[in-house]
């Protein structure tokens, strides 16, 4: 059996008096792809954030590999560089290139030769097909091509876990596919991922487990055909509702007969 | 040909008197300038930060200026303060000292705009990438403010090269000053004069200012 990679045990979360994320939690092993699902503002990205340390919680405790991060000893820059996230508006560095953009943080943090960060960056850029726009600034880029920029650039800190916000929400329709694939060929390769998403056919197609968050908290989780086709819980009825139409039914005076 | 009155240009040392006129409203303007934008950059800062009364302080001091017409503090400064507290200033020192006081409000609240229009994300995006605070600002923040804050700065050195022509109300023999030294000095053999050697004033702040809005021009495109 795969080993637990990321561990999260009873975390509370609130923002001055109002409990975000209550008692959650949850865990995910190694090579796993787990697919948070929820209504806005149920807290998806605030639970994300509370694993790399973007948020403090209140109570409870997260492991990565075994050991506790979410202590004032810990290092917090070490974390990071094992959780590689990725947002929903890209927030790459608007004055630094491609290339710059991903090179960045290894040879800062990491201390990479140069030559070695950008030779990596390369192939890594290849890899999503953007290798020709390696000298090109952010704002030259579509927002497909900023965002399997921003994957890349959290690639080539060498993550043990990938963080994905809801990365295709501020994208236009015909740019969404691009970085799913992206994201599909991740999860093939094996890598750990959590990734908060409103493409719930990319969620059926990628995840090993959908984790449904309502309130704060995990009100249901299973494989996906079970929460998909046999979702247990009102609140995921619901909530599954919302993304399918009922056929309308037309009136028999118009039926054939359009106006 | 009309007389534009550019031949007293010519005579005796008039056009170096004008250039060592010129010198003296750049000089004035170059270390204003200098002093605006060490204390603007470390004021700018603090303004950011959370400190209600810092931050009432300071706002009070960039409105002040920005009501006060430079003409009325450059009086207080050099007259005021030689009557009230006895003390000897030179006018150059007194304009030094208004200059200063001016650019260093304006650049402040151009550090602060630009520091502010830092989206948090930024601090957050370096921040997930394993940057410690100081990386994410030498490498990340500073950079990205300095484009925004050129721009308007270049901006504000020029009008403060411009109005350095306010310094000889109270005395300081600058270009204008000595170019009207020039047109009284020679009213009868050249009557004239006047035009011409405004035009050249003209030229000679234009070509003090042009480069820098040149460059201006030039980074804000590269940046934008
Ligand atoms: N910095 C903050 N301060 C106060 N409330 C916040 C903050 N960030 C998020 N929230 C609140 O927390 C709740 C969950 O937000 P979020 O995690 O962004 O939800 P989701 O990503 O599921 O849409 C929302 O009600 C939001 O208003
Ligand atoms: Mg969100």
């Amino acid at each position: 059996m795969a080993k637990e990679l990321l561990k999260i045990e009873h975390i509370t979360k609130s923002f001055d008096e109002t409990v975000i994320l209550r008692d959650l939690s949850l865990t995910v092993k190694e090579g796993e792809v787990l697919v948070i699902v929820g209504p806005s503002g149920c807290g998806k990205s605030t639970f994300l954030r509370c694993i790399n340390g973007l948020e403090t919680i209140q109570e409870g405790s997260i492991y990565l590999d075994g050991e506790k991060i979410n202590d004032r000893s810990a290092n917090l820059e070490k974390v990071r560089q094992k959780i590689g996230m990725v947002f929903q508006n890209y927030e790459l560095f608007p004055h630094k290139t491609v290339l710059q953009n991903i090179t960045m943080a290894p040879m800062l943090v990491q201390k990479k030769p140069k030559a070695e960060a950008e030779k990596e960056a390369l192939s890594l850029l290849e890899r999503v097909g953007l290798s020709d726009r390696k000298n090109f600034y952010p704002r030259q880029l579509s927002g497909g091509q900023k965002q399997r920029v921003a994957i890349v650039r959290a690639l080539a800190m060498h993550p043990e876990i990938l963080l994905f916000d809801e990365v295709t929400a501020a994208l236009d329709p015909e740019m969404v596919r691009e970085v799913l694939d992206v994201m599909l060929d991740l999860a093939k390769e094996g890598r750990t991922m959590i990734v908060v998403t409103h493409e719930m056919s990319f969620a059926r197609a990628v995840a090993d487990r959908i984790v449904f968050m309502d309130g704060g908290n995990i009100v249901e989780e299973g494989t996906p055909s079970e929460f998909f086709d046999n979702p247990q819980t009102d609140r995921a009825k619901k909530f599954l509702s919302t993304f399918s139409f009922d056929r309308i039914e037309k009136k028999d005076e118009y039926a054939g007969n359009p106006i | 040909m009309r007389n534009l009155g550019l031949d007293v240009l010519l005579k005796g040392t008039n056009m170096l008197r004008l250039l060592e006129g010129l010198w003296v409203s750049l000089r004035i303007s170059l270390i204003a300038v200098a002093v605006s934008i060490v204390l603007g950059l470390i004021i700018g800062s603090i303004m950011t930060g959370k400190n209600v009364i810092i931050r009432a302080v300071t706002r009070l001091y960039l409105e002040i200026v920005r009501i006060m017409p430079q003409m009325v503090l450059l009086f207080i400064v050099f007259f005021g303060t030689t009557r009230v507290f006895g003390i000897n200033l030179d006018a150059t020192a007194a304009s030094i000292i208004v200059f200063s006081f001016w650019g260093t409000a304006e650049m402040s609240d151009i550090v602060r705009g630009a520091l502010i229009s830092i989206p948090k994300h930024r601090y957050e995006s370096a921040a997930a990438l394993g940057l410690s605070k100081v990386q994410t600002y030498v490498h990340v923040i500073i950079p990205e403010t300095l484009r925004r804050l050129i721009p308007l700065s270049i901006n504000l050195v020029t009008r403060m090269i411009k109005t350095t022509s306010l310094v000889m109300m109270i005395g300081v023999v600058e270009v204008l000053k000595v170019g009207q030294q020039i047109i009284e000095a020679n009213r009868k053999s050249s009557p004239n004069a006047a035009f011409g050697v405004y035009l050249v004033v003209f030229v000679l702040y234009y070509i003090a200012c042009r480069p820098i809005s040149f460059l201006a021009g030039r980074l804000e495109r590269k940046w934008s």
